[in-house]
């Protein structure tokens, strides 16, 4: 038995039916300039990358030639393929940790006292606004092996500094420390924002509980209300030290030996320093799909445990 | 014992006085009730008692010792705040058991990974579940116990936060507005459970509201607080029938007591109604007036407003001329003739239930016993 339906309001079906496909019509239109826009600036360039990547194209040739797997094939036969991903990989593990932690410190410090708390808040945001390749100049000078600030201060208690960023053990975690110095001032301020927001009475109920120790009160309240933006800081975090660029460009061009050579670094040098553009655009994919990866696993191992109010 | 006793507890804000020198004695075992309007400073107080606030000087004691000093957990008491304060990330059952693994565990048994592997542990984690459960069973909320504060109405949040609060058997327990938060039916029945459980328990209750209705029905004994000073403190029969001040009178009774100045119901010499030296403000409550006709009353108007509750019937009455501002409220039995809006009626005070008050909103005693002269 067929029956033609009738909607809700008594409506044939074939008349709502044409009244949806108007609305689609609508929807679409509505949506047509930002769609276009995400073509345009998303995902055409990043399709036009992945085709790059199968070709041997150099940028400003008029022709090419399609190769297949072999930019791939070459980029994972590279070893300093592999070294610079180990590099960024390290780069981040020092990074993040140490900006969350040390911003999260600062913000409690800050909250702790009243007093010049906008100032302090402020100093400490200052390097966020500054520009990291002129910053980068001044880091460059106070790690200079004799005339920097940092062996010189070295020197006074005895010790004996290195040349930082000229020696393979040192020059990665000094561009990390410069990362950290950088980008502490943002965790910071959103901590201080998700410190306001923990209402007052959930310290108090428990101090009436006798979670009232230090330890007791991060564990049993601030840090889990601070979870939602832990996770946004560390995610925003992770994803910024990827792209770490302008400290190796300015300071190191990825030596001493290609020990901190970076992804996005040996994706700028092989693309315009030798012109691969191809090579250059498999490294651009992987380096997406990485961190792609890297962001899915994260969200999802910090979705299950913190707690959205 | 765990009676609370405060000596001139005084209480600053920057150059605000918050509290004025509160000194009260709450008996062991008593529910007393700390009543207000908001800003009166009842909620600082609990929270001095509760050791949250530090007072500027006086003294706390409960059970018989200086409390002073002493941090919220070695006071041995509980609270219950007005927005319940849970831990939103713990389970119903972590919360109500944090309180014990707080005070029974060292601080490596609670390690999140390592505290398992501690001596020791295990044994005391039972003893916990034990008296968790127990205390959600009392509160028939057994069936949460997995779930999250924010999958719980008001009312079941409610019972956890009384849950955290009872599990381990305070001496006193400080309620901050526990009811406020809550629909008007589910705050009658919390009412009558939270009554029920300070006569099951026997320990020392303190309730903070605004809300005559909760205090007058839920204390043995009630504080009246207003602008940072205790005004009267007494049962609820006594606050409602013999308050000291206007302001009490006023803040205790729905609907509210009639309030008048004096002139008002003597508008000449040699009326009816004797007035003390320096009364003020003269004041009945709905029930100790009548209506009659217009010519033989005190007090005459037109009826503004019938609120027929049933079981009473409430008679608005505007009073012609000057006098008292808001309409006389006059209580009649509902079997008494029908009234229509509009009606000329006259009131008629039962001039033994009268209240007079000073200009200072003291209360007039009736000294010489030159009361009524009619």
């Amino acid at each position: 038995m067929k029956h033609a339906l009738p909607s809700s309001k008594g409506e044939p079906m074939a008349l709502v039916a044409g009244r949806r496909r108007r609305e689609q019509g609508i929807a679409w239109l509505a949506m047509a300039p930002a769609v276009a826009l995400l073509i345009l600036l998303l995902f055409g360039p990043i399709l036009a990358v992945a085709v790059f990547s199968f070709t041997d194209w150099q940028i400003g040739s008029p022709s090419l030639r399609f190769l297949g797997f072999d930019n791939y094939r070459a980029l994972f036969a590279d070893a300093v393929f592999w070294k610079a991903l180990a590099n960024t990989a390290l780069y981040v593990a020092i990074v993040v940790p140490g900006t969350v932690i040390l911003g999260l410190v600062v913000a409690l410090l800050i909250e702790a006292r009243p007093a010049l708390r906008s100032f302090y808040r402020a100093a400490h945001f200052l390097p966020v606004m500054s520009t990291m390749a002129a910053m980068a100049i001044v880091w460059s000078t106070m790690l200079h092996p004799t005339i920097g600030l940092v062996n010189r201060l070295l020197a006074e208690f005895g010790v004996s500094g290195v040349n930082w960023l000229r020696d393979e053990r040192t020059v990665l975690p000094a561009l990390a420390v410069i990362g950290i110095w950088q980008s502490f001032g943002f965790a910071m301020v959103l901590f201080v924002a998700g410190l306001k927001s923990i209402p007052q009475s959930l310290y108090d109920a428990a101090a009436i509980d006798g979670a009232d120790g230090l330890l007791d009160r991060l564990r049993t309240v601030t840090m889990p209300m601070l979870g939602p933006v832990t996770m946004f800081v560390l995610i925003l975090t992770a994803k910024r030290a990827f792209e770490v660029f302008d400290t190796v460009r300015v300071l190191t061009k990825g030596g001493p030996n290609f020990a901190s050579d970076v992804l996005l670094h040996r994706l700028y040098t092989e693309s315009f320093d030798f012109l691969r553009t191809g090579y250059g655009a498999a490294l651009t994919v992987v380096y997406l799909a990485v961190v792609m990866l890297l962001t899915r696993a994260q969200a999802r191992m910090l979705d299950r445990r913190v707690h959205y109010t | 014992m765990s009676d609370i006793s405060l000596k001139s507890v005084v209480k600053r804000h920057g150059d605000a006085l918050i509290l004025r020198g509160i000194s009260l004695d709450i008996r062991d075992g008593e529910f007393m009730t700390l009543l207000g309007p908001s800003g009166c400073g009842k909620s600082t107080l609990l929270r001095i008692i509760a050791g949250l606030d530090m007072q500027d000087s006086g003294e706390v004691m409960i059970a018989g010792r200086s409390v002073d000093g002493l941090r919220p957990k070695e006071r041995d008491v509980a609270m219950v705040f007005q927005s319940y304060a849970l831990y939103p990330h713990l389970s119903v059952f972590d919360n109500i058991a944090l309180p014990l693994r707080v005070r029974r565990l060292g601080g490596l048994q609670r390690m999140p990974l390592l505290g398992g592997l501690m001596p020791g542990r295990r044994a005391i984690e039972t003893a916990i579940r034990r008296e968790v459960e127990e205390t959600a069973a009392a509160l028939d909320i057994s069936h949460l116990l997995g779930r999250k504060p924010g999958q719980l109405s008001g009312g079941q949040r409610q019972r956890a936060a009384l849950g955290r609060a009872l599990v381990r058997h305070p001496a006193v327990f400080l309620m901050d507005e526990p009811l406020s938060n809550l629909d008007a039916k589910l705050r009658v029945q919390m009412r009558a459970e939270i009554s029920g459980l300070h006569r099951r328990l026997g320990s020392t209750f303190l309730f903070v509201t605004h809300d005559q209705g909760e205090a007058m029905t839920m204390s043995d004994r009630v504080a009246v607080m207003m602008g940072g000073e205790l005004i009267q403190v007494g049962t609820p029969e006594e606050l409602y029938h013999d308050p000291h001040d206007l302001r009490v009178a006023e803040f205790i009774g729905s609907p509210r007591i009639n309030v008048m100045p004096v002139e008002a119901l003597v508008p000449e010499a040699g009326n009816r109604c004797a007035v003390f030296p320096g009364a003020a403000t003269l004041a009945f409550r709905p029930e100790a007036a009548d209506l009659s006709p217009p010519a033989t009353a005190l007090l005459s108007g037109r009826i503004a407003a019938i609120e027929n509750l049933g079981s009473d019937i409430f008679i608005e009455v505007a009073v012609t001329g000057e006098g008292a501002a808001l309409p006389i409220i006059v209580r009649v039995k509902p079997s008494s003739d029908r009234f229509i809006i509009g009606d000329a009626v006259g009131i008629c005070p039962d001039p033994k239930r009268i209240i007079q008050f000073a200009a200072s909103g003291r209360r007039l005693r009736t000294q010489g016993r030159e009361h009524v002269a009619a």
